[in-house]
């Protein structure tokens, strides 16, 4: 068990957190109007069509912006870094950075991040972004 | 709307601000309100609107014992009263009632018969946000900052400045919290909280209330107080998390509402004699600014650190002190907008000589909803 937050999939998310379970950040994208949009929702928002298919995201984006939280959170040591990655896809998503120094000097805005998974319950893998390989 | 076709002829604060840990949180309403209901010369039975955020207005009507023929229960965080004065210009201007008592009142501090959270709770959140440690309003709402530096050249130091600045008007008023003038140095060594803010960035936790009393403009000289017309309202709706606003250097919502008020009121911004903007954090000063159109983008945080908005400065902002010096209970819009309306009627400790109008900004959740008012005192 875990003192950190977990998230309690919905009917309409299921299919993001099965994703993230089986190592793949999965999104949706319009059919109409191929609008990749986030978070998860079986129409798109920006045209209402209901054909939306679900996909396997590259996984890269870049740091988009971020705090240092220096007074923790449940399950959680500070300081860590709390970000926005905005995806190569197009949707931002909040992540922690992980495999990276949790210092300004470390977190550079813009930087390419890469995705992974931290493993929380038997139920839920959360996404998470660490700076991509070569970068 | 019609500009002025509204007036606010009651206005309180609680009877005392702050550490209250005997007050109840509904009674920090109700305090607030009897305040108010005695400012313009009211009881219970004369009101027959009531608006309230973060409690069910049925409660406080029952509690107050008013019998309502239109209720608002708007809560979409700090600037739920503004919006409350937007739909209450609309219910009276088409008779759904008479007289409306708009109510705040939060346990900030002491949670003294708190409820559990003010604003609705929301499933982006629940699943895409606190899982990755964002827990208090500093660790989320200073979250698009980082990028606003980057991306206009807003410094940390003027991120001070906007403390510094707001503390000097604090000092004129004797229920502010904090009084005693602070120095950028004070802010850059105060403790850090959530990088690149520190505490003195941050608002205060503390206990009170606010009530306004609104009525038609063709009543509002049977009244003891000089009016305070409504002359342009706007609200707004942006995401319950703050990681799907859309630009994170600029508030679509403030945008939205900002725009909507002086339109309504058929102002320009040369027009504006005094102003305030919902100062959760220090950031919030330098988005409203642009984001109101006062400055063009980048600039809010030279003009505050300049000296524009400070005692003496060509646009007066933020005259309480702000949530960062003032007090802020959590819902801190109705303190904003009492200060507002104390501007209008010539008796702010931190008086702006002859203001005839004053625009009210507000920000509610973390840029997830917006109210504006421009008031006047002049029909």
């Amino acid at each position: 068990m875990t003192d950190r937050f977990v998230p309690k999939p919905t009917p309409e998310t299921r299919h993001y957190w099965d994703g993230a379970k089986a190592g793949e950040l999965r999104l949706q994208r319009c059919t109409a109007c191929q609008q990749t949009y986030f978070p998860p929702r079986p129409f798109c928002p920006e045209c209402g069509s209901r054909s939306v298919a679900v996909y396997t995201a590259s996984g890269n984006g870049t740091l988009y912006s971020y705090i240092i939280n220096n007074i923790g959170a449940p399950g959680r040591e500070p300081p860590f870094a709390v970000a926005i990655v905005e995806l190569e896809e197009g949707p931002r998503l909040m992540s922690n950075i992980v495999e990276c120094d949790q210092t300004p000097e470390a977190l550079v805005l813009d930087m390419p991040l890469e995705v992974t998974f931290e493993v929380l319950t038997d139920e839920i893998t959360l996404p998470q972004f660490k700076p991509a390989k070569g970068a | 709307m019609t500009p002025n076709s509204v007036a606010i002829v009651g206005a309180a604060e609680t009877t005392n601000l702050g550490k209250l840990p005997d007050m109840g949180q509904v009674m920090l309403h109700a305090d607030a309100a009897l305040n108010a209901m005695k400012d313009a010369g009211l009881t219970a039975k004369d009101i027959d609107g009531v608006a309230t955020a973060g409690h069910n207005p049925a409660e406080l009507a029952h509690y107050l014992g008013i019998t309502p023929t239109w209720a608002d229960g708007t809560s979409v965080g700090g600037c739920s009263y503004m919006i409350h004065i937007r739909h209450a210009v609309a219910a009276l201007e088409s008779g759904l009632c008479n007289t409306v008592l708009i109510t705040h009142g939060e346990s900030g501090r002491s949670r003294a018969g708190a409820l559990a959270s003010p604003v609705f709770a929301n499933h982006y959140d629940q699943q895409f946000e606190l899982p990755y440690g964002v827990s208090i309003a500093p660790t989320r709402f200073t979250l698009p900052v980082m990028r606003m530096m980057k991306d206009t050249g807003l410094t940390v130091e003027q991120l001070a400045m906007v403390a510094v600045v707001q503390r000097e008007w604090a000092a004129f008023h004797p229920r502010a919290s904090y009084r005693d003038p602070i120095t950028v140095d004070d802010v850059m060594n105060s403790k850090m909280i959530a990088y690149p803010f520190r505490k003195l960035m941050c608002c205060l936790v503390t206990d009170g209330g606010g009530a306004l009393i609104l009525t038609r403009a063709d009543r509002a000289m049977d009244f003891p107080t000089k009016p305070v017309y409504v002359r342009g309202v706007g609200e707004s709706l942006e995401s319950p998390a703050i990681s799907q606003m859309a630009d994170m250097t600029s508030s679509r919502a403030f945008r939205t509402s900002g725009k909507l008020a002086f339109d309504s009121a058929g102002i320009s911004h040369a027009d504006v004699d005094h102003l305030m903007i919902y100062d959760a954090f220090a950031h919030l000063p330098i988005y409203g600014l642009e984001d109101l159109g006062f400055v063009g983008r980048g600039e809010a945080g030279p003009f505050i650190a300049e000296g524009n908005t400070r005692p003496g400065g060509k646009l007066p902002l933020n005259t309480n002190g702000g949530g960062l010096s003032y007090m802020h209970s959590g819902m801190y819009g109705m303190y904003a907008l009492q200060e507002s309306v104390r501007q209008m009627r010539g008796i702010s400790p931190a008086q702006v000589d002859g203001a005839e109008i004053s625009v009210c900004h507000g920000v509610g959740g973390m840029f997830t909803a917006s109210g504006t008012v421009v008031m006047t005192n002049v029909a």
